[in-house]
């Protein structure tokens, strides 16, 4: 218990006490507290174990790089890993418990890793775990993955709601502090639309953990006033709780809002996070600088802590992080926190300056040591003394609490999200952005600047440049005098320590230490690329916010080069982790694909069918009735009363697209490969479309309705695509042609009629003539139904092989006419059939759907070579359908197929082998594209491509199934196993 | 690739709502000769800079772009309406 709450101070409401729980333990804190400074004020400094050793930890930061507090809020659904205490608000409530420690956080099995740490260096999983390779997966990786870790995930589904929104401004100003306030009180002031993001609930940024006053005010009530301005103005929108992750193409900006992420209970119609993607004409980074760890022996002992964290918790939240305190700095900012600890009654031991020549004046009772390191913190689980090396020699000190400063590092990585690569700047000990940003600019401590009046400053100033490149006219805001602000000029950065003794850290998160980084060096992976995969530094969730420029300082002095030479890794989105649920929104559960029903749906449903989901469609697959046991059994009946009687089928699915205009003929002609030119008036065509390459890419019929009136059919799958073919034809190779393209796949209900009494039955509900000579087989026109009551397309087309009808009706309507039909047809024995009976049907037929059409075949392997009109000047496809290959002579081609014995069965997707060939790769024939049980033969029937398959109808051949080493002995016959002359369709 | 995709028609759209076919290429004559067609088929430059692609607007208004993107830096230069055509010398 060695950090503690203060009496007074910080921005915390001492009136509003908020109880939580800890590992199961009851703490209480205020409203204003983050969980990192409530679990500080009740003295719970050890928070968690690191990844790899189990070592114990504490609270580092005060900020979002924290690699250390990791810890899982809340419970059941809402469970949430990972969590950073630091960033988490605190609520009354809120429930959080450690990660990766067995059986506690304090008694932890796990720190035994500690002691093999010699066996555990930089990768040593490459090396120690070797071989045996068996052992790998069931051995070495569970036992590696239970040992390191991280919190585990919930099985349960999150109840909450999430959502994504766009937004557009002229300007966005990334950060809140004094740079991004400057900046947004003077774009606010222009009328300008503004957006203002700030990844705190408070905004602020530094100024909340200040002690310096701006006019009069302190920084904080500053900050207060500014925000309340922003909030006033109608053009400004200031969003907290918001992280902007990333830089993207067209200067929109990814951020991400926490909507709901301090409450106990979330509102249910309020989303709990939500994703915001923000185009932006100018964009101002005013990120400022994340402080640098330094790397001495237990840098990672509970109670060290960065010193502007150290900062924070005693100015913004009152709490002093230890009792007595000692500073570790290479600049003059650890200055300004050894004067407020002194001003808040804090012991303070000693000031440690790696500088023997500091310049800054010191008052203080501190001791101030200059020209010395810390080289060794001392302690478990929690800090009890340092060592303090200078010219050679050790001192040790006792203290319970350390605060270190290793120079500061601006947060420039969305700068570099889009190529630019960091730039070093030894002046500034430090990568700076890279120049010339297009949309981009930076203001304040990102770019190096240094003191609040400079950087409230510098934001104005670039706010109202950037405003003035979009033709707003707005002088730069003004500010009252800063008063007791230590500004922090550059200072030289320093990578080793001199004298440590005890393991120190350089990636806390992923545990990498100095020893490792010099170990990748010695074994050749020295390049930053390498030695952050080897060592993993830089690879934890923290993506190495603290320790990437420690690891590259470390490897310049390795291998005696400038930190330029080593270059940095890549900065890529995110900033932050970002919540699976904000990037999937509303898209999940009923909204992650949405469901299309047919007009006919409801039909199908009361009419007991069974549904499949092909794409987004729910199709009728088949409609079993009492006493069928199987699909099977409902299938075969299906399929013969269809050849018995009569059969309606849903086929509203297929793509249905208008085409019109004094050129649509001609269109149509192009884009078919057969004759379309000379189509009557009244009359559809089976019509194939080919892709330029020759290959065939759908097919389908089109009727012609009026002269200039086409109504086109497309296979399910392919009506998007066929639409945006027609579409790229029409206006970017044809737009001379007078063509119109409407989809209308959804305003048509369309069923097929099957079967010998289709006709019967329809013309119960047609009032035209449709006998075989009035409307004969393809015959496609306008229809009246139930005495002029309402207008219909029928179509004479047939899929089954049977005498057969399409009637499309307005969609509305679909369910009472498929109704009324159903009754008309019922004393002739009409039945509902799905997807799964017109299938066989069409196989038993030697149809062909995309099982045949596979992006491989040309219409000659289908037998519609004569499809292929030679009399057209051009159509797609045509220049390229003859050329080598696709003449071949032993080329797959449509043939039926069927076993020897009707017993024996085969699947589709096997392949065909010559009689008594070996099952191998160089024998393979082709195979089988569509099967089923034909009840009209009596046995398995398949089509299938095969080479040659045109002249080898009769062929003795082995139908085998490598995957589950089956052989159906089968024979090559005719694709048309049912009614091969035609002439059920002309009767 | 581009965030937002700026539509003649409809102006600056995000890319969410196109779809890309690819290299903006005049399609040859019926009787080019299969050079010049298996050229337009199959063969395409890969050029590090300026780049003239077919872009559908297929959740707006349906028409087909010529949308010049640069390769490197995603950036757009130009998108006009595919119906003006593309220049007859780009294999």
């Amino acid at each position: 218990m060695t950090s503690y709450r203060l009496p007074k101070g910080g921005l915390i409401d001492r009136q509003s006490p908020l109880s939580f729980r800890f590992d199961g333990k009851a703490l209480s804190g205020f409203s204003g507290d983050s969980l990192a400074s409530a679990l500080l004020a009740n003295g719970q400094r050890l928070v968690a174990r690191s990844f790899k050793y189990h070592r114990p930890r504490g609270i580092l930061t005060a900020g979002s790089a924290e690699p250390n507090a990791l810890m899982t809020i809340g419970s059941g659904g809402r469970t949430e890993p990972n969590t950073r205490a630091t960033m988490q608000e605190l609520y009354q409530g809120l429930e959080a418990q450690s990660q990766n420690r067995w059986p506690s956080l304090d008694l932890d099995i796990g720190a035994l890793n500690s002691l093999l740490s010699p066996f555990l260096g930089a990768g040593f999983y490459y090396k120690t775990f070797m071989w045996p390779g068996a052992l790998w997966e069931k051995l070495y990786e569970p036992f590696i993955r239970k040992a390191a870790g991280l919190g585990k995930a919930t099985y349960e589904a999150d109840p909450d709601g999430y959502e994504k929104s766009w937004a557009h401004c002229d300007l966005l100003v990334i950060g809140a502090g004094p740079a991004g306030l400057g900046a947004a009180l003077t774009a606010g002031r222009s009328g300008a639309r503004v957006i203002v993001v700030d990844e705190h609930a408070l905004a602020g940024g530094s100024l909340l953990a200040e002690t310096a006053s701006i006019g009069g005010a302190t920084a904080a009530e500053f900050a207060r006033q500014a925000i309340a301005e922003l909030e006033s103005l109608p053009n400004v929108e200031v969003l907290t709780r918001t992280t902007a992750f990333g830089w993207y193409d067209g200067n929109v900006f990814g951020a991400v809002q926490r909507v709901q992420k301090h409450v106990a209970t979330p509102k249910d119609n309020v989303p709990v996070e939500r994703l915001w993607r923000i185009a932006a004409k100018r964009a101002l980074l005013a990120t400022g600088t994340e402080e640098r760890p330094l790397v001495f022996g237990g840098n990672d002992i509970p109670g060290v802590m960065m010193a502007g964290a150290a900062r924070s918790y005693l100015n913004r939240y009152g709490v002093a992080f230890g009792k007595r305190a000692a500073v570790f700095t290479t600049n003059d900012s650890g200055y300004a926190l050894a004067r407020d600890l002194e001003g808040a009654g804090v012991e303070l031991a000693a000031i440690v300056d790696s500088r023997a020549d500091a310049a800054i004046a010191w008052s203080g009772k501190a001791r101030l040591v200059k020209g010395a390191f810390v080289s060794d913190a001392k302690g478990g689980k929690s800090l009890s003394g340092i060592s303090i090396w200078k010219d050679g020699k050790s001192e040790t000190l006792d203290v319970d609490a350390l605060a270190v400063s290793g120079g500061f590092s601006p947060i420039i990585h969305l700068a570099c999200h889009r190529g630019g690569r960091p730039v070093w700047s030894d002046t500034h000990s430090a990568f700076l952005a890279p120049t010339k940003l297009n949309g981009l600019s930076l203001a304040g401590a990102v770019k190096a600047t240094s003191g609040i009046a400079a950087c409230m400053a510098d934001g104005a100033a670039q706010a109202s440049a950037l405003l003035g490149e979009l033709g707003f006219k707005v002088e730069p805001a003004t500010f009252g005098a800063v008063e007791g602000d230590i500004a922090v000029p550059a200072a030289k950065a320093v990578w080793s320590i001199p004298g440590i003794k005890g393991k120190a850290f350089v990636d806390f998160q992923n545990d990498v230490h100095r020893k490792d980084l010099g170990l990748a060096v010695q074994e050749g992976y020295g390049h930053v690329e390498l030695a952050k995969r080897y060592t993993t530094t830089g690879m934890a969730t923290d993506q190495g916010k603290l320790s990437n420029v420690n690891a590259i300082g470390l490897l310049a002095e390795a291998r005696g080069v400038s930190p330029a030479d080593v270059g940095t890794t890549t900065f890529r989105p995110f900033y932050t982790p970002v919540s699976f649920g904000a990037l999937t929104g509303a898209y999940h559960r009923d909204h992650f694909q949405p469901v299309r029903k047919s007009p006919l749906h409801d039909w199908a449903a009361k009419n007991g069918a069974k549904f499949v989901e092909t794409g987004l469609w729910y199709r009728s697959s088949w409609f079993p009735r009492d006493g069928e046991t199987s699909w099977r059994e409902s299938v075969d009946r299906e399929v013969r009363n269809v050849r018995l009687n009569a059969g309606l089928c849903d086929v509203s699915m297929l793509g249905k697209i208008e085409i019109v205009g004094a050129d649509a003929g001609e269109f149509l002609n192009r884009i078919y490969s057969n004759g379309f030119a000379k189509l009557p008036v009244g009359k559809a065509r089976y019509g194939l479309m080919l892709r330029e390459d020759g290959i065939v890419y759908d097919d389908g019929t089109t009727s012609r309705i009026e002269e200039n009136r086409y109504f086109m059919t497309t296979t399910t799958a392919y009506a998007a695509g066929v639409m945006n073919h027609l579409e790229f034809c029409s206006q970017a190779l044809w737009p001379d042609l007078d063509v119109r393209l409407s989809s209308v796949t959804d305003q048509w209900a369309q069923m097929a009629i099957a079967g010998p009494k289709s006709r019967t039955i329809l013309q119960a509900i047609v009032d035209d003539d449709i006998s075989n000579e009035a409307f004969p087989f393809l015959a496609a026109r306008d229809v009246s139904l139930f005495s002029g009551q309402l207008r219909g397309r029928l179509f004479r087309i047939s899929f089954s092989g049977e005498l057969a009808y399409e009637l499309a009706v307005p969609a509305g309507y679909g369910e009472s006419v498929a109704d009324a039909l159903m009754d008309a047809g019922k004393q002739h024995g009409i039945c509902a059939y799905g997807v799964e009976a017109l299938s066989v049907l069409r196989i038993e037929k030697g149809h062909v759907t995309h099982n045949e059409l596979n992006g491989t075949v040309v219409p000659a392997d289908l037998g519609f070579g004569k499809m292929v009109s030679a009399a057209k000047p051009d159509f797609i496809g045509k220049a390229m359908v003859d050329r080598e290959g696709l003449v071949a002579e032993d080329r797959p081609q449509l043939v039926g197929v069927v076993p020897l014995d009707p017993a024996q069965a085969f699947r589709t997707g096997s392949h065909i082998l010559a009689k008594d060939a070996a099952a191998t790769l160089e024998n393979d024939q082709g195979y089988v594209t569509s099967s089923c049980y034909s009840p009209h033969i009596g046995s398995t029937i398949g089509l299938a491509l095969v080479k040659r398959g045109s002249q080898r109808h009769g062929e003795d051949v082995m139908i085998w199934n490598g995957l589950r080493n089956e052989y159906t002995p089968g024979r090559l016959c005719s694709p048309v196993f049912f009614d091969p002359a035609n002439e059920k369709l002309h009767v | 690739m581009a965030s937002l995709v700026s539509c003649p028609h409809c102006g600056s759209r995000p890319k969410e709502e196109f779809t890309v076919k690819g290299a903006a290429l005049k399609r040859p004559a019926p009787d080019a000769g299969q050079e010049r067609w298996m050229d337009y088929v199959y063969l395409r430059d890969n050029p590090r800079g300026a780049y003239e692609e077919y872009w559908h607007h297929t959740s707006g208004c349906r028409r087909w772009l010529v949308v010049t993107r640069d390769t490197a830096t995603h950036e757009i230069a130009d998108s006009r309406d595919a119906a003006l055509g593309v220049p007859e010398t780009r294999a």
